[in-house]
């Protein structure tokens, strides 16, 4: 089986550029109020982990990681 | 190769001799083993960063401050002891000042608040279009369409009369126009802050949750921290941002659709095609790039060269955006290119506040114009055309189009 990974977002790292939602709305979203991350699908694999990773690649703040837990 | 200490400093800003491309000395200055330094017209010197890898990591490195009131800060030309006082807000701000006063108002520009802007930009540009149609062929697209649409979608969004676009568009030209030196620069300053405060003034006794401003001010109020200057100063900075930045973008995007027509065909035939192409439009035309200017608070290796704290360095988003490390064939328009980590908006904390919106206006006008305009094209041979090789903003002055 293909192992997932997490999806871990510093929300006092962000500065809701919005980049993370524009790669897939099925895994992030803002929040309302700050605009900072919400991670919608912690655990991803397959092209949801390919989003994840470019996601984490464009992020302007280095606010998102992926992890093996 | 030559040793750094005996490269010469070239000066700095260059300016472009192709509107498409960026000016030929970035790409030599990409071509050295190591960062350079350049001669800015001040007289100083400053680093330059021109690898897509550096210019991001030191964009994301809040060890460079992005406060031009410190001394070393790479600034084009010499200012006024009124300037290096005021307030320089959210682009001027560091941590730990920086984060919580951008997550106050980011939150008004998420992807989701700018979906939810789609029908009434729509709107906005149909009327605009439909205007262009009726008057004279041929007509000036820029003044027509790409600046109109953005300064009527930010006037509404901040609570801004739209009857005085006319002051605070003019004003926003002479901000940025670096020609004529500071003191028109100063006064259009001057007058776009005293403007913005009486507006804000008048907003005081009733804010409405209608608009940005009006939202600010009631929400600062319940948190203690309404403070009216800063909220001009947010207020100067969406303003300018939204005028220029996108009314820029809409008049070269479009004479680039017109010179590639094979890939303006493929995007009108599919429409999932547009945003891909506006982000690759952003890349290739990268037109605020002195945005990345920071001055190093402490010594910090990058770029092969020791940057000691104190000095000024400027992240070249035109030729990081161009780096064939990072792009293939990073001189081609390729619509279908579907790269995201261009630096257009900059990187790291700063990066582009309204970025959601422009893609969002950007979108709706390629799409509408070249599908309600089919016989669109430019009304002047393209060496005609005049650029602004000399603001701070990279665009085009008028665009004579007919249909």
């Amino acid at each position: 089986m293909v192992k997932d990974m997490r999806i871990n977002a510093d929300r006092d790292v962000c500065v809701g550029a919005g980049q993370c939602v524009l790669t897939d709305d099925a895994i992030f979203d803002q929040d309302d109020a700050e605009g900072t991350v919400v991670v919608l699908s912690e655990h991803v694999d397959g092209e949801a982990l390919e989003h994840a990773r470019t996601a984490v690649d464009i992020c302007p703040s280095g606010a998102l990681s992926l992890s093996d837990d | 190769m030559t040793e750094l200490a005996d490269r010469p400093t070239p000066d700095f800003p260059m300016k472009r001799t192709c509107p498409f491309d960026p000016p030929p000395g970035y790409q030599e200055l990409r071509d050295q083993p190591t960062a350079s330094r350049v001669t800015l017209p001040t007289g100083k010197q400053s680093w330059v960063l021109t690898k897509h890898t550096e210019v991001r990591s030191m964009l994301a490195d809040t060890r460079f401050s992005s406060d031009r009131r410190l001394p070393g800060f790479p600034l084009l030309t010499e200012t006024s002891k009124k300037f290096m006082e005021a307030d320089p807000g959210l682009i001027g701000m560091d941590p730990p000042d920086h984060g919580p006063a951008r997550r106050a108002v980011v939150g008004e520009f998420t992807v989701k608040r700018m979906q939810a802007l789609q029908p009434r930009i729509q709107e906005i540009v149909d009327t605009f279009i439909d205007e262009m149609l009726a008057g004279p062929n041929p007509a000036d697209l820029v003044e027509a369409l790409a600046l109109p649409v953005p300064s009527l979608v930010i006037c509404e969004l901040l609570g801004v009369p739209y009857a005085d676009h006319e002051f605070f568009q003019s004003r926003s030209a002479k901000l940025l126009n670096t020609a004529d030196g500071i003191e028109p620069r100063e006064k259009a300053a001057d007058e776009l802050e005293a403007y913005l405060t009486d507006l804000i003034m008048a907003k005081e006794p009733s804010p409405s949750e209608e608009d940005l401003l009006g939202r600010q001010i009631i929400k600062q109020r319940e948190e203690g921290t309404y403070d009216r200057k800063a909220l001009v100063s947010l207020a100067f900075l969406l303003l300018l941002a939204g005028h220029e930045t996108t009314a820029n973008m809409i008049s070269l995007g479009t004479i680039a659709f017109l010179r590639n027509p094979e890939q303006l065909a493929a995007v009108k035939a599919d429409p999932g095609k547009t945003l891909p192409a506006v982000e690759e439009l952003l890349r290739y035309f990268t037109i605020a790039e002195l945005a990345g200017s920071r001055v190093a608070t402490e010594d910090i290796e990058i770029g092969g060269v020791l940057i000691r704290a104190g000095e000024g360095v400027i992240g070249l988003a035109h030729a990081a955006n161009r780096d064939p490390n990072a792009f293939a064939d990073p001189d081609s328009l390729d619509i279908d290119r579907g790269a995201r980590h261009h630096v257009a908006f900059g990187y790291g904390p700063h990066q582009c506040l309204g970025q959601n919106l422009a893609r969002m206006e950007l979108q709706i006008v390629f799409d509408t114009l070249f599908r309600r305009v089919p016989t669109l094209r430019v009304e002047a041979e393209f060496d005609e055309l005049s650029f602004k090789d000399s603001t701070i903003i990279f665009g085009v002055r008028e665009l004579p189009v007919a249909w």
